[in-house]
């Protein structure tokens, strides 16, 4: 199921979040690279630099963007300006899928910046359904939900994080952009089985996975994104893609950055576990 | 409790000064940490990550107040205007008026850290604002006195007391040289250095933040060049911008034509001046 609704139909392979301390590399030595996923924000600006360099990226690659503050999950409605820039970008970028969290992060328009885990209830899950569906048919592009990883769980909570997930796409029928580092760090705060979540996901449903590197502390793991994928991140990778086949997938590593040539290598080891293509020797 | 009175409680926990201890009750415990230890996990990094936003484009103003007071002062800023902006980029917009009615935060020489911080926000401004088709100068071939002429909307004119703009990139020069601190003895260099670099006495300039080539430069003018471009910008007719930038000026009646075109010139050439 390499391209389905929710990705536009798209076969992207693997990519990588497109960052700053790389821009030299890639202007100089215009890499090879499946496609770059660029984080919408940063460029939602009315000029100078980040627009001209997104300009040039796209001239040679195919992008994506993910978002991180959208915030489907909060009570207040949709920004309209976020949305209307949003839209913007999408026309430049003619990104076939977007991204965001199931998640919430303002209130009264006030931004934490963060991305804070929802209560898992069905007042909860009705409105950010509706709030996605209204997301979608303003921007008119497939939009997939990303899990995110969580320190906290609350007692209003009426259900798993799995259910949640499913209960919102269901109505909302949306993609999901399946975070299986997010899954895995969740799973360590909360005591959960994360093989449980994996099979709980609808896989025609699967629009692109997440894999990334965290830090463990003494008492919780944090999804920092400043370290390589583990190998249990990996088996849920793998697990993943034998139930949604082949998919976009992308690395995320965000602090402490290393050179591009590192990230990228990181990124493609989830080649070992995408089946080649037909007649294609890997 | 709704998902709306769920969040507002949430959210002012989290934006609470990262003093307070607030109540949380209503986040479930595990094996490993208590309800106030795991919502704590979000409260630091709320104060952290928009910390570290501000100390991002505001530099030059923690090298003039110093870290400590950097940190009070964002605190404070923030407890009263938290973000309204899906962006972190806004997060300072508010920052010089804030400042001018709280200057307590300011450090000894409050003046100083606001010129730093209208710097700074001009600097954010300069760098991703909009701009307009520049006029070209076939456009300024024959200028008549009422004439209006705009200045493109990333430029920032500052009439300041301290030479913050040499400041300022003398602590880029600081941090690009010093780099992430990794450990105790470089984290105090690196301060020391900081500190250093903030410490000018005052000095009556006038800069133009802008941008050229899609980097952002200081540029330095001249009084009458900065009053000049600023009666421009706010409406005023070519001839009405000449007799307000030169009302009061101690240049030779004879020396204002030249003046006149070397920076119309150099304005032209930098691509400032668009229709209003």
């Amino acid at each position: 199921m390499p391209a389905n609704r929710f990705n536009g139909f798209t076969d992207y392979g693997v990519g990588i979040g497109l960052r700053i301390p790389h821009y030299a590399h890639i202007f100089e030595r215009t890499p090879v690279v499946d496609w770059f996923e660029i984080i919408s924000e940063n460029f939602m600006v009315e000029g100078g630099r980040p627009l001209a360099t997104l300009d040039r990226i796209l001239e040679r690659y195919r992008v994506v963007q993910h978002g991180v503050s959208m915030y489907f999950g909060s009570a207040e409605p949709l920004n309209r300006e976020h949305l209307r820039r949003l839209k913007a970008l999408v026309r430049r970028t003619k990104s076939p899928w977007i991204t965001d969290h199931l998640c919430w992060g303002s209130v009264d328009g006030r931004y934490s910046h963060d991305l804070l885990p929802m209560p898992y209830t069905f007042e909860a899950a009705a409105l950010t359904a509706r709030k996605i569906r209204e997301a979608r048919d303003f921007l008119e592009v497939p939009i997939a939900v990303e899990n995110v990883s969580s320190y906290a769980e609350f007692h209003v909570s009426e259900m798993t994080e799995w259910q949640f997930l499913n209960e919102v796409v269901e109505r909302a029928d949306c993609g999901v952009l399946l975070d299986v580092n997010n899954i895995y760090v969740s799973s360590r705060n909360h005591s959960f089985d994360p093989d449980v979540y994996v099979n709980s996901v609808p896989a025609e449903r699967i629009a692109q996975i997440h894999i990334a590197g965290h830090s463990k502390f003494e008492k919780y793991i944090l999804d920092t994104h400043d370290h390589p994928v583990i190998d249990p991140v990996w088996s849920l990778y793998q697990a993943a893609i034998r139930r949604a086949g082949p998919t976009a997938t992308l690395l995320e590593w965000d602090d402490r950055i290393p050179s591009f040539d590192e990230v990228h290598a990181e990124a493609r080891k989830a080649e070992r576990y995408l089946p080649a293509p037909v007649g294609a020797a890997r | 409790m709704s998902l709306a009175e769920f969040q507002r409680r949430m959210a002012a926990d989290l934006m609470a000064p990262m003093s307070v201890i607030p109540d949380a009750g209503y986040v479930k415990p595990n094996d490993r940490l208590s309800s106030a230890e795991r919502l704590d996990i979000y409260h630091r990094q709320y104060w952290y990550r928009v910390i570290d936003s501000m100390y991002e484009d505001f530099p030059g103003l923690c090298a003039v107040i110093g870290q400590r007071a950097f940190d009070r002062l964002i605190e404070a800023y923030l407890a009263e205007h938290p973000s309204q902006s899906f962006t972190m980029r806004d997060l300072g917009s508010r920052l010089e008026a804030w400042l001018r009615g709280n200057p307590h935060y300011a450090g000894r020489r409050p003046e100083f850290a606001l010129d730093m911080v209208r710097l700074e926000w001009a600097h954010v401004v300069a760098f991703d604002g909009p701009s307009k088709d520049a006029l070209g100068p076939e456009d300024l071939l024959e200028p008549n006195p009422e004439m209006r002429l705009g200045l493109q909307p990333y430029i920032s004119l500052l009439d300041c007391h301290y030479p913050v703009d040499e400041i300022r990139i003398k602590v880029n020069a600081t941090l690009d040289e010093h780099g992430d601190a990794s450990n105790a003895s470089t984290g105090r260099e690196h301060r020391t250095a900081l500190r250093n670099a903030g410490r000018r006495k005052p000095k009556d300039v006038h800069i133009a933040v802008h941008r050229w080539d899609l980097t952002v430069y200081y540029r330095r003018l001249a009084r009458e060049e900065l009053c000049l471009l600023a009666a421009l910008r706010d409406g005023a007719t070519l001839a009405e911008a000449i007799d307000r930038a030169f009302e009061s000026s101690p240049m030779p009646i004879g020396e204002i034509p030249q003046s006149l075109a070397a920076w119309f010139n150099a304005w032209s050439a930098l691509g400032w001046l668009c229709r209003p």
